[in-house]
């Protein structure tokens, strides 16, 4: 366990020096609010271009759900990339994957480690986004204290799920060619679209909507808008469930989802180290 | 003078051998990426979802709008138009027309910055970062040694980049007509090739001269194209006319006029116009009319290729004079 503690620590390090040391602090801190800002600043737009043409009144409570689904999924985009970018960086870029493939480390929580800053990193931009969202753009949100554990709690499980999600990526990586970006783009716009992050399920087609509650984040992302903004009024279609039982819902899910990476981990590395792909680079 | 010496200074050879370079570059892009198939899902059709999201943004506000208008009240049996209630159905059948319109033109909006947004990409990623990328996978001195000139070098790679972009751009046109419904009326099909080709010529031309510059700037070059994502998407208009930009009193001029350097949002503005008709959103969120437009991105085109080829004269001398060519990660 002091081994697991320990590798995860030193990963955790190194993967904060790689994401920050390019730069000064005030800089990388700019960096950090300026790219999520900009992209809440396009939904911004895309708002304020409909009500310039089609909707006059605006349209309050469904810019407060785009807004608050869009905030959180800053942690989506940015766990997801850390996870599954380590394998190939490490593998492409840096080629230093087999050197630390072969030290006497758990590769599973090297790379949970090296995650962790990204996931730091987005707490502080998904808060900068909420404040900025309340302070300028009037985003309606109210937080009861009696709710802050569940918020946590809830907060606490979902990125848990995205790790899990991001370690199943990573083991597919070890298969493929250098996809960071596909992958950077394309498995956060899976969850984009199917799990209610910027409009309610019902926007979707039957079978769009039967993906999505099929998905842990489509639940997490409902009960954090719950408890952050409860008295948007835009039909969610997950009114069944009380808040409660979807905690217990992103519980099960986490340990589902955990022993899934380890399988899916566990089978991608075995295939890559069959197939002498563990260190391959596929730069074109 | 040595027979060799002659041969080199012959101008068709070095057309000859700059073309092949140009090929030589390209090849691995078309050729290399196609043997991997793999590619295709991963940066062809995944990111299609992404764009999906946005349309759906769209079509959600819509439904929104729709329900405002048909919902029958005390107050408004015929439900509301705009900031007032309908006056009769033919008044809410008009409303509703405007609505459907303005969702369907935002959706094409969507899935035009779409196509753009592929391109950008690659520019970022496979342009602009590249030069810094074979320094550190340590081609980048091959290629200073190789006698062909640094343009052709960074000509290959455009076109190989452009044509692997095609496939995903061509796939979230087609992903917009087929499942989103999207309709585009075409007037002008030769003006919209001119648009299209300019802004491609002009958007690589700008990732020529990048390359150079990330090359000086080292490190900072990945996470430098990385601020360029959303910032730009924003900047430049990608998922709404870059005309809203200009309604917000203020700031937004500012930034609209910011993100113009890019030649993404001229094109954009462009195309839209090109494929919606000019009247679309009631034609008050146009930047300029599309002549004008097309006359600024050929002169960005100019601009950028003539500024990429001194960039990398700068860089070369630079780096001979500093030695530092070829020192990875830094």
């Amino acid at each position: 366990m002091s081994t697991y503690w320990r590798t995860f620590k030193v990963a955790a390090w190194l993967g904060w020096e790689m994401d920050s040391n390019w730069t000064e602090p005030w800089l990388f801190v700019l960096y950090s609010i300026v790219k999520p800002v900009a992209g809440a600043f396009i939904l911004v737009l895309m708002y304020v271009v409909f009500v310039a043409i089609g909707r006059p009144a605006g349209d309050p409570d469904a810019f407060s759900y785009m807004y608050v689904g869009n905030s959180f999924f800053i942690f989506v985009a940015s766990v997801l990339f850390g996870t599954f970018q380590v394998i190939q960086s490490d593998r492409e870029w840096y080629q230093t994957i087999r050197y630390v493939y072969i030290s006497p480390i758990s590769y599973y929580v090297y790379i949970l480690g090296r995650a962790a800053s990204k996931i730091a990193v987005a707490a502080f931009a998904v808060a900068i986004t909420l404040v900025f969202g309340v302070s300028f753009l009037d985003v309606r949100l109210h937080l009861a204290l009696i709710d802050v554990p569940m918020f946590l709690a809830a907060t606490i499980l979902g990125l848990a799920v995205l790790l899990a999600i991001g370690i199943c990526l990573g083991g597919i990586s070890f298969l493929t060619a250098k996809h960071t970006h596909g992958l950077a783009e394309g498995i956060p716009g899976l969850f984009y679209v199917f799990c209610g992050v910027l409009f309610p399920l019902s926007i979707l087609p039957g079978w769009g909507q039967a993906v999505g509650r099929a998905i842990p984040l489509t639940y997490w992302f409902d009960l954090t808008r719950r408890l952050l903004a409860p008295n948007l009024t835009v039909n969610t279609t997950l009114t069944g469930y009380d808040a409660p039982t979807i905690l217990l819902f992103l519980l099960v899910s986490s340990v589902a989802f955990f022993g899934l990476s380890v399988l899916i981990f566990k089978i991608g590395e075995y295939f890559a180290r069959k197939a002498g792909k563990i260190d391959m680079t596929t730069s074109y | 003078m040595k027979a060799a010496t002659v041969r080199r200074t012959d101008f068709r050879y070095r057309i000859g051998l700059n073309l092949r370079a140009v090929v030589g570059r390209s090849y691995p892009r078309i050729v290399g990426a196609n043997r991997e198939p793999s590619w295709i899902f991963f940066e062809a059709l995944l990111p299609l979802l992404g764009i999906a999201a946005y349309v759906f943004i769209y079509q959600f506000f819509g439904n929104q709008a729709i329900a405002v208008i048909t919902q029958s009240t005390a107050t408004a049996p015929w439900g509301m138009c705009g900031n007032h209630a309908c006056a009769d159905a033919t008044e809410q059948a008009q409303y509703l027309a405007a609505v459907n319109a303005n969702t369907n033109a935002l959706v094409a909006s969507v899935v035009l910055g779409g196509t753009m947004v592929a391109f950008w990409l690659n520019v970022l990623w496979s342009m602009a970062s590249q030069l810094y990328w074979e320094k550190e996978i340590g081609n980048l001195q091959l290629y200073m040694m190789a006698p062909m000139n640094r343009m052709a070098l960074l000509g290959g790679m455009a076109v190989g980049g452009m044509v692997m972009t095609s496939m995903r751009a061509v796939s979230t046109l087609v992903a917009g007509v087929l499942v989103f419904g999207v309709i585009f009326q075409v007037a002008s099909p030769l003006l919209l090739l001119a648009v299209f080709f300019a802004t491609l010529v002009a958007l690589y031309g700008l990732g020529m001269m990048f390359a150079s510059l990330y090359l000086l700037w080292g490190r900072e070059a990945w996470n430098l194209s990385a601020l360029m994502e959303e910032p730009i998407f924003f900047s430049s208009g990608f998922y709404f006319p870059l005309g809203g930009l200009l309604r917000i009193p203020g700031w937004g001029p500012a930034i609209a006029i910011a993100g113009s350097f890019i030649p993404a949002s001229i094109g954009l503005d462009a195309l839209r116009q090109l494929t919606l008709g000019s009247t679309a959103f009631g034609g008050m969120l146009w930047i300029f009319d599309v002549t004008t437009e097309l006359e600024i991105l050929v002169v960005m085109a100019v601009l950028f290729l003539i500024l990429a080829r001194y960039c990398l004269a700068y860089l070369e001398t630079l780096a001979k004079r500093e030695g530092k060519l070829t020192s990875r990660h830094q």
